[in-house]
């Protein structure tokens, strides 16, 4: 569980963090989401305590993350998979790490499995690819088995198979019962990546909801939905005060409730669906209103 | 929203957090580098031939010299020891490698993982200045012990015999071995305190090998700067005590004072940089 309380962090004259407030809770993949400069990367290094707030906490399992004298078994974080020296090879980085956290050397071997570099790890890191390097940085976050994971943007770089297998990582972390943080600039990404939704923009909470929440607000919302009896249907959702448009044999595009709610209606009318499909763009839609609001209503702001 | 049923994780028991883990993580950190490993090779065989040079010149121009000349030896052979280019060389050597060891983890960001594996930051600089200066200690005592050797066995074939026990004979070794961690130290505190590989590679050297040139032993308060530098303070410790002071030195420095001017540096150099490191933000 990560705790930030009216976390702030002013650089000079320049607010980076704005009394910043969520939870992270475990057992989900909750996604990290804003727009580039919006803060992800300071909260992420406040919460690590790598950066001392100016003002507000942040804390992970109840305790100031920097009062752990060793930090590999209460929280594994990977912020940024090209910080590595491009002169040691993947085992070493590894075995070094493990080592200052009194880390046994089988569990090195077990990480490098796990991610996929067990056959590159003798070679040195400067010759990887970014796919490889965010490899090798899960492999590190993963070495004390932590109940809390931090990634930031670690869908960069990686190929298509390589973004399935990290969306499946996740989902198993979270599953075991861990904390999984995801940044992201890309709504996209965190589409089919995260449960959890935590936006920021300039430094401030817009939301912190489900992702089926997060899509119902976008102004373009909508859910498509196939069934036998699209008129029922449409009547049903009208009646629920739901937008509804006939989209093609059998199928009704609507906006105004989010699919989870729609489903529940039909099965309580028991009309049976075939399809109910959350459109994508009304994520990237609901992340892009959300956020420009933002931006002007913080630029009309007097300060 | 369906309320989430979270299985408790039970986390490993977490070990007593012990100092040797870090002594050791840094020491794998170090030996890992291959171009770290090149560097000590490599410039240790430098050194080890510069030396080499300066006691064969005594040997091939032997006959030549005067007889007042042949009458300062073998007190004289001991400077060939370790000459003073070779001094140089090995403090800008050191000072860089001290300074890459901080250095490049700031510069690649490799420091944040670092200090997010090791929140507990003064340890980690205690362990690493630890490793840094064994390591250069090692470096720095195996060139100066294998210069000795070569010198003892080139003048041997003049019929000089250079002897360890002779008085100040160990005293010159043992400051040539040590002048390199208190440089590899001042270089590793440049870095943490700098963060800039090429700013920090500048100023190690200008601070090592430039600034002694400034101050000459002819004035009472210029001495007291040229005493402070590691450069002087080791030339005090080189030369034997019999052989008097070169002309030019009006304030010479005691043996105890260049030494407490070694040992000031790193002990200084190193506090600092570890409350610079544990105060600021990464």
């Amino acid at each position: 569980m990560i705790e930030v309380n009216e976390l702030t962090k002013r650089y000079g004259s320049t607010t980076a963090v704005n009394a910043l407030t969520f939870t992270v809770r475990p057992g989900h993949v909750t996604g990290f989401l804003g727009p580039n400069g919006a803060g992800k990367s300071t909260t992420l290094r406040m919460i690590l305590g790598l950066n001392r707030p100016t003002s507000g906490t942040a804390t992970v399992g109840g305790r100031r993350f920097r009062d752990h004298p060793r930090g590999l078994r209460h929280v594994g974080a990977l912020l940024d998979a090209t910080a590595v020296h491009g002169g040691r090879s993947a085992y070493a980085h590894l075995w070094a790490l493990a080592r200052s956290n009194r880390i046994p050397r089988h569990q090195v071997d077990e990480v490098l499995q796990e991610v996929g570099l067990a056959n590159a790890a003798r070679r040195r890191i400067g010759g990887y690819s970014l796919g490889m390097k965010q490899r090798l940085g899960i492999a590190a976050a993963l070495l004390g088995d932590p109940p809390v994971l931090l990634f930031d943007e670690p869908l960069n770089g990686l190929d298509p198979e390589g973004v399935l297998w990290v969306r499946g990582l996740f989902r198993r972390l979270a599953a075991e019962g861990r904390t999984v943080l995801v940044s992201s600039h890309l709504m996209s990404e965190m589409e089919n990546t995260a449960d959890q939704l935590i936006v920021i923009g300039r430094g401030e909470l817009i939301a912190a909801e489900s992702l089926t929440e997060f899509a119902a607000r976008g102004t373009g919302a909508s859910v498509t939905v196939r069934t036998h009896e699209p008129d029922a249907l449409a009547a049903l959702l009208t009646a629920h005060d739901a937008l509804v448009r006939p989209d093609g044999e059998g199928t009704l595009n609507v906006a105004g409730l989010n699919a989870a709610r729609i489903g529940e209606l039909a099965f309580q009318h028991h009309i049976p669906l075939s399809e109910l499909t959350t459109r994508g763009a009304s994520l990237e839609q609901a992340f892009m209103d959300l956020t420009t609001d933002h931006v002007e209503y913080r630029a009309g702001e007097s300060r | 929203m369906t309320t989430p049923t979270t299985t408790v994780r039970a986390t490993a028991p977490e070990p007593r957090p012990q100092f040797r883990d870090l002594l050791a993580a840094e020491w794998i950190k170090l030996w890992s580098l291959r171009s770290i490993r090149w560097t000590f090779a490599l410039s240790a065989a430098a050194l080890i031939l510069f030396n080499t040079n300066g006691v064969l010149a005594d040997y091939r121009n032997w006959p030549s010299y005067s007889p007042q000349l042949q009458a300062s030896y073998p007190a004289a052979g001991y400077e060939d020891i370790f000459v003073p280019s070779a001094a140089m060389v090995l403090m800008l050597v050191t000072g860089s490698i001290g300074a890459i060891t901080v250095v490049s983890e700031y510069a690649s960001g490799l420091a944040r993982t670092t200090f997010t594996a090791v929140p507990a930051r003064g340890s980690l600089m205690a362990a690493k200045s630890l490793v840094v200066a064994a390591a250069t200690f090692a470096y720095g005592a195996l060139v100066a012990a294998a210069s000795f050797a070569v010198a003892q066995a080139v003048l041997s074939g003049r019929h000089i015999n250079l002897s360890i026990g002779h008085p100040g004979a160990l005293r010159a070794v043992l400051a040539s071995a040590l002048l390199a961690p208190v440089c590899a130290l001042i270089g590793m505190s440049i870095g943490a305190i700098l963060r800039h590989t090429a700013t920090t590679m500048v100023t190690t050297a200008a601070l090592l090998l430039l600034v002694p040139e400034f101050f000459n032993e002819r004035h009472h308060w210029t001495a007291a700067i040229a005493h402070a530098m590691p450069y002087l303070a080791w030339q005090r410790l080189w030369r034997l005590d019999e052989l008097g002071f070169p002309p030019g030195i009006h304030y010479p420095s005691t043996a105890t004072e260049a030494w407490i001017a070694l040992a000031a540096w790193p002990l200084v150099a190193v506090p600092v940089a570890t409350l610079v490191v544990r105060r600021r933000d990464m």
